[in-house]
């Protein structure tokens, strides 16, 4: 397995934890299990990326379809967590650094909404 | 130009991770650092979804042949596929720039890897196929 993703909730937050490497063949497990958490009409989400060793557009297009989705709704977002150097260049250069609020780490994430 | 690396494999996504870590021995053994290795492993992986996606159009059993050397002070990857002539010039490149709402989703495979090396050309010949070629510049 190339990815392990971890879901936990809790009371007003969803914590996704991404282990291993997103590329096209990964991706569909981090989409499926945003969309399950946002189908289940919770939108605040944290995405912690402290085990990601890799993402590519792929991974940056499953976090960026669920975070217009979660901004629809009042207060809603998703943020994210312990993002690792070498996969903040990618976010970097897609101009996404803008567009996501990051932590360094997932407490201060999830107290954040 | 020193000892070249080749690998062959068919045109499935659940490749990619054996593809990144042919690319990461390859480009180690033309002494590129840590930063440079990550940029080639993306650059590639970005190459061959399109491949996959696009000149197979998810078809499995078509291949991907990759080719690395290091030629004087550049390192070369060439990656080849028999599938359907690709023409990057129909690609939109994305607007980095734009709010949120504006966002396209998509279209940031060919814009990384722009970004991540230093050339990209790509070659179409009857017979030959596709091959795209990514050169990263070595000592930067």
């Amino acid at each position: 397995m190339a990815v392990k993703i971890t879901t936990k909730q809790y009371k007003r937050v969803d914590l996704v934890e991404v282990d291993g490497r997103i590329d096209s063949s990964t991706a569909p497990q981090l989409d499926q299990a945003l969309q399950k958490i946002i189908a289940d009409g919770r939108y605040h989400v944290v995405v912690d990326l402290a085990e990601t060793d890799f993402m590519s557009s792929a991974g940056l297009r499953a976090l960026l379809s669920a975070l217009k989705q979660v901004r629809r709704f009042n207060r809603g977002d998703l943020r994210l967590a312990n993002m690792p150097t070498k996969v903040k260049k990618a976010f970097e250069l897609a101009g996404l650094l803008e567009v996501f609020k990051v932590f360094g780490n997932s407490v201060d994430a999830v107290g954040s909404f | 130009m020193t000892d070249s690396f080749f690998l062959r494999v068919e045109s499935r996504v659940e490749r990619l991770a054996e593809i990144a870590e042919f690319v990461e021995t390859a480009a180690r053994a033309a002494g590129l650092n840590d930063e440079q290795v990550y940029d080639v492993q993306m650059a590639v992986d970005e190459a061959c979804t399109n491949v996959i996606e696009h000149a197979y159009h998810g078809d499995p059993h078509g291949s991907l042949e990759l080719t690395c050397a290091t030629r004087g002070k550049e390192w070369v990857i060439t990656i080849r596929d028999f599938g359907a002539r690709f023409d990057p010039q129909k690609v939109k490149m994305p607007k980095t720039g734009d709010p949120l709402s504006k966002r396209r989703i998509g279209g940031l495979g060919i814009f990384f890897m722009h970004k991540l090396m230093d050339r990209v050309t790509y070659d179409f010949s009857e017979g030959a196929g596709n091959c795209v070629t990514m050169i990263k510049k070595l000592g930067k």
